[in-house]
Order: structure tokens, then sequence, then C-alpha cells
């Protein structure tokens, strides 16, 4: 056993989420199955090692509702696009690939976007540059240089939200700065 | 009555989702656009048919099951669609004749050309010609 | 509700139908998991159906259960895949 011991405080959110996926895959939220819930899953969480995920200590509430209801219009709106080119365009199709540049150095704020992006329809990421934090992405439908600015554009104020909901307070100063600049 | 056609209508909105899905299979020219047509409308599709479920039975115990299922889909997509479309780009299944503009070529031609060690080395072009690292 | 479920049944077959297409056909094993990947979609798709018609909840797990075998399976073949063609 020579790993390096990992602090309770920082694998607590991997527990938290353990327990509740118990709960829910029971249908039971009662204290006792909690309880064992726990219990499995603080053994299971020291048993099967994982690297910790660094989190950023920040998380903002606030800021997660509005940023859930874009989310949701973003997914609504692009997935009837989707249907919409497939149905009309077809094989006819343009894209592209396009490298973005994030502002965050932090893996999981960069992870973070990815995923959000990645759920979207109409971009995917292929590739990640974690040294520059930069992403390739094949982005369906780009036509023009200017739609693939558009598509840089929105990337970007998606990372926008993600840092307000839950980035670091370095990263949250910089943002504020850049758009007090603009 | 209401609840009958909001159910309704939730399940026809997922069911068009999955239609989606096999109409862009079927049409859209290369791996890479099929695989937005394919991964990505499933999202709300599976988010609809979920409500759908959810409103039918109107009980709160549900929720949390439910829930649990969509995030698994949300962890989980992302991650195989980059994976798929990773391994694709490698192998170049893709139609080039169909971009508009690629910056990864440029990065993955740029990393070829000469040695690319110490601090500023990239993850990305590494194998970029091939996918010889698998 | 009878007829919500033929129609919706309807739908997921042709959806079905066009991915087999696509997994019949489809020039590299990317585009066959891809499709597979699809067809476990609509499997889920119709479980909620029969959820929803026969008013019970015994599919949900399999629903669970379906998704995370479709992640791990496209994972492991991207993984595996190589410029052999």
């Amino acid at each position: 056993m020579n790993r390096r011991h990992i602090p309770l405080i920082t694998e607590l959110p991997l527990v938290i989420w353990l327990v509740l996926v118990w709960g829910a895959l029971w249908q039971d939220f009662s204290p006792g199955n909690l309880v064992f819930g726990a219990l499995i899953a603080y053994v299971v969480v020291n048993f099967f090692y994982l690297p910790p995920v660094e989190l950023t200590g920040r998380f903002s509430v606030l800021w997660l509702v509005p940023f859930l209801g874009r989310f949701l219009l973003q997914l609504v709106t692009a997935s009837v696009q989707v249907f919409w080119l497939a149905v009309t365009r077809g094989p006819t199709l343009r894209n592209a690939v396009v490298a973005v540049a994030l502002r965050s150095h932090s893996d999981f704020l960069v992870t973070a976007t990815g995923h959000a992006i990645s759920l979207i329809p109409g971009s995917l990421v292929l590739e990640v540059d974690r040294s520059t934090s930069t992403l390739y992405l094949h982005c369906l439908n780009v036509a023009s240089v200017e739609d693939a600015e558009a598509v840089r554009r929105d990337v970007r104020a998606t990372e926008a939200w993600l840092i307000r909901v839950m980035g670091s307070s370095r990263d949250l100063a910089a943002l504020r700065a850049e758009e007090a600049s603009r | 009555m209401v609840h009958d056609v909001v159910v309704s209508a939730l399940l026809i909105g997922g069911a068009l989702m999955s239609l989606a899905a096999g109409i862009g299979l079927v049409r859209f020219p290369d791996l890479l656009s099929r695989m937005h047509a394919a991964t990505k409308p499933q999202v709300l599709g599976l988010l609809l048919l979920l409500l759908a479920l959810a409103v039918d039975n109107r009980s709160w115990i549900l929720v949390p099951v439910l829930v649990l299922c969509w995030v698994f889909q949300l962890l989980t997509s992302p991650v195989s669609a980059h994976m798929v479309g990773r391994a694709g780009y490698r192998t170049r299944h893709l139609r080039r004749d169909l971009l508009t503009l690629d910056e990864l070529d440029d990065v993955v031609a740029r990393a070829a050309d000469g040695d690319h060690g110490g601090p500023g080395r990239t993850d990305a072009p590494d194998g970029g010609a091939g996918g010889d690292r698998t | 509700m009878t007829v919500v479920a033929y129609v919706m049944g309807g739908i997921l077959s042709v959806a079905a139908a066009l991915a087999l297409y696509r997994a019949v056909r489809g020039p590299s094993i990317l585009d066959r998991v891809l499709a597979l990947d699809v067809v476990l979609a609509i499997i889920g798709a119709a479980l909620v159906l029969n959820m929803v018609v026969n008013r019970h909840l015994d599919n949900l797990i399999l629903l669970v259960t379906i998704s995370l075998i479709g992640f791990i399976g496209s994972v492991t073949v991207a993984r595996f895949v190589t410029d052999r063609k």
C-alpha cells in the first residue's frame, strides 16, 4: 500500500455522490439505508483507488439555475436544428474543425466545458491540449470563417458561465476584469 | 385528460429524437457528422421520455432514480462521443473535402515536422498521423 | 393512449430500421458501433413506452444498465481501433 493518503475532505464529494446513487437505485432514502450506503461508498472509494479530482473549492447555486436554463434551451434548439439539417441538407453538409482557446487552466473546468459543449448538438470535442487549454472541436454546418468565429464565441460564453458557477476565485477575477475592460 | 395529452406529447417527442438519429445516420456523409446526429439528440430524447414517465406516475420517490438515469447519460455520452470521434479523426475516417477549415491539422503537421519535446509539449499531435499509440 | 403507443412504436421501428441499415452498411467499425449505440437508445425508448403503457416500473434498472453498457461498448471499441482497416 504505497499510495498517497488522500484526506477525507477531498473524497467527501465522491462519497456523497455514491450515497445519493445508492439511495436513488433503491428508491429508499431512509436513514438506515443511507448509513449502509455511506459504509459501502467509503469501502468502495478506498478499495478502488482513483486519482483525486481537484475541485475548485467554489460553487454558486445562484448561477447554476440560469446556467441550467440556458443549457436546456440550447439543447432543445440545437437538437431540433440537427433534425432539420438531417432532413433538409443531408449529404451536402459542410463541417469544420475549430480550435478554441479557453481562459481557465484548471483541468476540472476544461473538462466541464468540454462536456457541456459536447452535449449540445453541433459540436464535438476531438482533442484537448492541456498545456494551453485549447479544445479542438468538430462542428456541424460551418460554412465560413464567420461561422467558426461564432462557434468560438459561443464556447467561450459557455466557459464564462461555468466559471461563474464553479470557477476558482482567480479565474472569476480574471473574467470580471475581462468584462470590465470591454 | 390534460395529463394524457402531456404524456403523449413527451413520448412522441422522445421518439422523434430517435428518428432524428436514424435519419442522420443514413443521410450524413461522414463518420464525424453522423456522430452529431447519433449521440446528441438522444440526450434530449431520453429527457423527454423520463419526463413522460415522471408525469405519468406522479410520485416523488421516482424522481431521484430518473435524475440519476439522465445524469448517467450526461456523464457518459460526451466521453464515448469523444473517444469515437478521436479514433475517427486519427484513423482518417473523415472526408477532408467537406471541411471548411481544419485547425487541428495545422497543429499535427507542425508537430510532425520537428521534435516537440520540452515543456511546451502538447497532447494533441501525438499519434495524429494514425493512432500509433493504441 | 393506445393510438400514441402505436404511433410511437411506428416511429421507433423506422428509426431502428435506419440505424440497422447503417450498422450493416457502415464502412468502418466506428460507424457500426455508433449505429448500434443508437439501436440501444431506441431499445431504451421502447422500454419506457412499455412502462407507460403497462403502468409498471420494472424496467428502470434496465434503462440505467443499457446506458452503461452502451458507454463501455463504444469506449472499448474506440480504444482498440487502429488504422488497420
